[in-house]
């Protein structure tokens, strides 16, 4: 899950990190009077989960509460990435001497989270990364004995060479430590971490994305979620427990188990297809799980053809034939089906759909081949 | 022979009076895996189908069971707790079946294990199984055969998928591995490649991949290098759209990395075969075969 940069703003401030004042406001009458409070310059900022904000223009010097205003009315309800903006931040303006970077993954080839920070601050880490390795301290903490004072001593120092700076950047370093561990991240970064022209070490931007595995043992960070700024079928899908991720093809594709998912997506694209979505209906399939899958695919108005893929293992295959049964009577289908059912019930599966007049085949290329031609079809029509 | 579990195999099953739990336990009963006990604390003293006893603490069923395995069926946010558990407990491999195991837990676990010495494999996996001898987790009995190739996937069913193609074409396996799809796991393909390449029974190696991390790359070096055994490999999401967590935690693409490409790259650079579909591990480990 991501949440917004105020959301990492609030949770990094109330730890302790400088951050310049600022507000979020959804009309231009609010950033208004933010900047109005503010009282100096403003930088009114997009809040949307997509990088790349300032470049779409997203991001705006504004300096009086009126230019305030009309900045955040051009940018609320702008496109960025195909996400509409429906909110921004209005926090004051810095005046930047240098900027840093400073962030924490969990990194899978250490098994820890690893601080990365870089003097070269500002701009794409991973380019830095290709570009200039040598620039770029990564330092991997073992979460047992958490982030010792002389590992964030060390970070602070590659940053700057005066002290009092280096001490004021590793006390930040604990601080981000201590957000991305409350918290449950998989990452946490502050982007730009700067200097300002008084010499005070500041965090100007703060991005956080959370382990969704977290979600139930920490509720005041579940209940953070916006799902205003997530893709609607994307949303729909959570709620009824579905995996699903929407992509731009026609081929609706809805399978149990993420790799097997993933396995038909490409499969589809081996016979000249294209997939409308990743859908993983899971481990225990109820019907109902089926029907829910079924509206969600059936929502979006490019897929021509929709392919079930089922290997049933803990999954009942019968199950899923009583889904796309009970689902069809609801909301009568407007695009053909293809079924692929084996394993768990395969012949109770096979009989409930013949008798509800659904052919289903047992061979995966085959049924992937077939939802090819129907959807190609479907699109020469 | 086989890797990992045979018919020597002790497992207790943690979680056995869960509905995952006692459901699995009964499947692995029928297929003829030794469970010698359950876990389930405060139901210490009680029998699980009237034959196996149930203990309280993974301490008192290994005392009391000579145990060397155990399968976690827990919910995810006791999940790491059972595994240290069990680790203490001293069985030799503990296979997590658990789905949803946060992350920065697994940054604990991890190196809490490894420094007993004992194997994990998992969380978010299906487990393994040597056809005709055991089976630890919930991979379908019916779909696998006794034969001479050794299969290891990140996925679930996609595994079925390719056995159920393997066995349906008469090649039988010595044991299939399911490593999970978290980002944090016990035990990597490596890990798994160098057992089979040990394993005097297993003739060709089967290896499904997926996007993300880097484990395939550093799989397929060690193939180059460190095996004599011939191995064709898969990878799941050549479609995905970058930054997007593909369902398993594990599968996302950052950036540049984590690409099908690079890993399929890497796989052909190392001279393994690559199915293009899962279809095609049948007359690539034909072919091998001969």
């Amino acid at each position: 899950m991501n949440i917004h940069e105020y959301q990492a703003k609030e949770i990094l401030r109330a730890l302790g990190v400088p951050i310049p004042a600022g507000e979020v406001a959804t009309t231009a009458d609010e950033a208004e009077a933010i900047a109005r409070r503010i009282g100096s310059q403003v930088v009114v900022k997009a809040q949307v989960h997509a990088g790349g904000r300032g470049k779409a223009g997203g991001v705006k010097l504004a300096k009086t509460p009126e230019e305030a205003r009309e900045k955040a009315a051009a940018i609320l309800g702008m496109q960025i990435k195909g996400l509409v903006v429906q909110k921004v931040l209005v926090t004051a303006a810095s005046d930047i001497a240098s900027e840093a970077y400073v962030g924490i993954i969990l990194d899978r080839a250490t098994r820890k989270p690893v601080f990365m920070v870089s003097p070269a601050g500002g701009i794409d880490i991973e380019e830095v990364a290709a570009t200039t390795p040598e620039k770029i301290l990564k330092l991997p903490i073992d979460t047992r004995y958490g982030l010792q004072p002389y590992q964030a001593m060390r970070l602070g120092f590659f940053l700057y060479d005066d002290l009092a700076k280096a001490r004021a950047a590793s006390k930040i370093m604990g601080q981000l430590y201590t957000a991305f561990m409350q918290s449950g991240c998989s990452l946490a970064e502050i982007n730009p971490l700067i200097v300002d022209t008084a010499g005070n070490v500041v965090a100007l931007d703060a991005k956080m994305g959370i382990d969704d595995n977290e979600l139930d043992r920490r509720p005041a960070i579940a209940a953070l979620r916006d799902e205003t700024a997530e893709e609607p079928s994307e949303v729909a899908a959570r709620n009824a427990n579905l995996t699903f991720i929407k992509l731009d093809g026609n081929v609706g594709c809805c399978v149990n188990g993420a790799g097997l998912a993933m396995a038909t997506m490409d499969l589809v694209k081996y016979y000249g297809g294209d997939p409308a979505n990743f859908l993983d209906i899971g481990g225990s399939s109820n019907p109902e799980k089926v029907v829910n899958a079924l509206r969600i695919i059936t929502s979006d108005p490019n897929v021509k053809c929709i392919l079930f893929n089922i290997f049933g293992g803990i999954t009942r295959t019968d199950d899923v034939a009583n889904g796309i049964v009970t689902a069809t009577r609801q909301n009568p289908l407007k695009v053909p089906i293809v079924i692929r059912l084996t394993g768990t019930n395969e012949e109770i599966a096979m009989k409930i759909l013949s008798e509800n007049g659904f052919a289903a085949s047992s061979d995966m290329d085959e049924a992937v081949q077939k939802a090819v031609a129907l959807a190609t079809g479907g699109k020469a029509a | 022979m086989s890797i990992f579990i045979d018919k020597s195999t002790r497992l207790i099953v943690q979680g056995i009076t869960g509905r995952d739990g006692s459901f699995h336990a009964k499947q692995m009963m029928e297929y003829g895996t030794q469970v010698v006990g359950g876990v389930t604390p405060g139901k210490g003293g009680q029998m699980f189908e009237g034959t196996v006893p149930i203990f309280n603490t993974v301490a008192a069923a290994v005392a009391a069971t000579g145990a060397n395995t155990s399968v976690i069926y827990v919910p995810p946010m006791f999940a790491a707790d059972a595994i240290m558990e069990a680790a203490d407990a001293g069985v030799q491999l503990i296979v997590a079946i658990t789905e949803g195991v946060p992350v920065l837990d697994m940054t604990r676990v991890h190196p809490f294990v490894k420094e007993r010495g004992v194997r994990l494999i998992g969380p978010n996996c299906p487990g393994l199984i040597t056809p005709g001898a055991a089976k630890v987790g919930i991979i379908p009995g019916r779909i696998c055969t006794p034969g001479p190739v050794g299969v290891v996937s990140r996925s679930g069913t996609l595994t079925y998928e390719v056995v159920y193609q393997l066995t349906r074409a008469g090649i039988g396996q010595t044991t299939c591995v399911g490593i999970g799809g978290d980002p944090i796991n016990g035990t990597n393909f490596i890990d798994c490649l160098a057992a089979f390449e040990a394993d005097p029974a297993t003739k060709a190696v089967c290896m499904m991949g997926e996007i993300g991390g880097t484990d395939e790359q550093e799989a397929a070096e060690f193939v180059r290098t460190r095996m004599t055994k011939p191995v064709v490999g898969f990878i799941a999401g050549q479609t995905a759209p970058p930054g997007r967590r593909m369902g398993h935690a594990g599968a996302i693409i950052s950036g540049s990395s984590g690409t099908a490409a690079e890993k399929l790259a890497a796989f052909e650079a190392a001279g393994m075969g690559v199915a293009k579909r899962p279809l095609d591990f049948v007359e690539l480990i034909r072919a091998r075969l001969r």
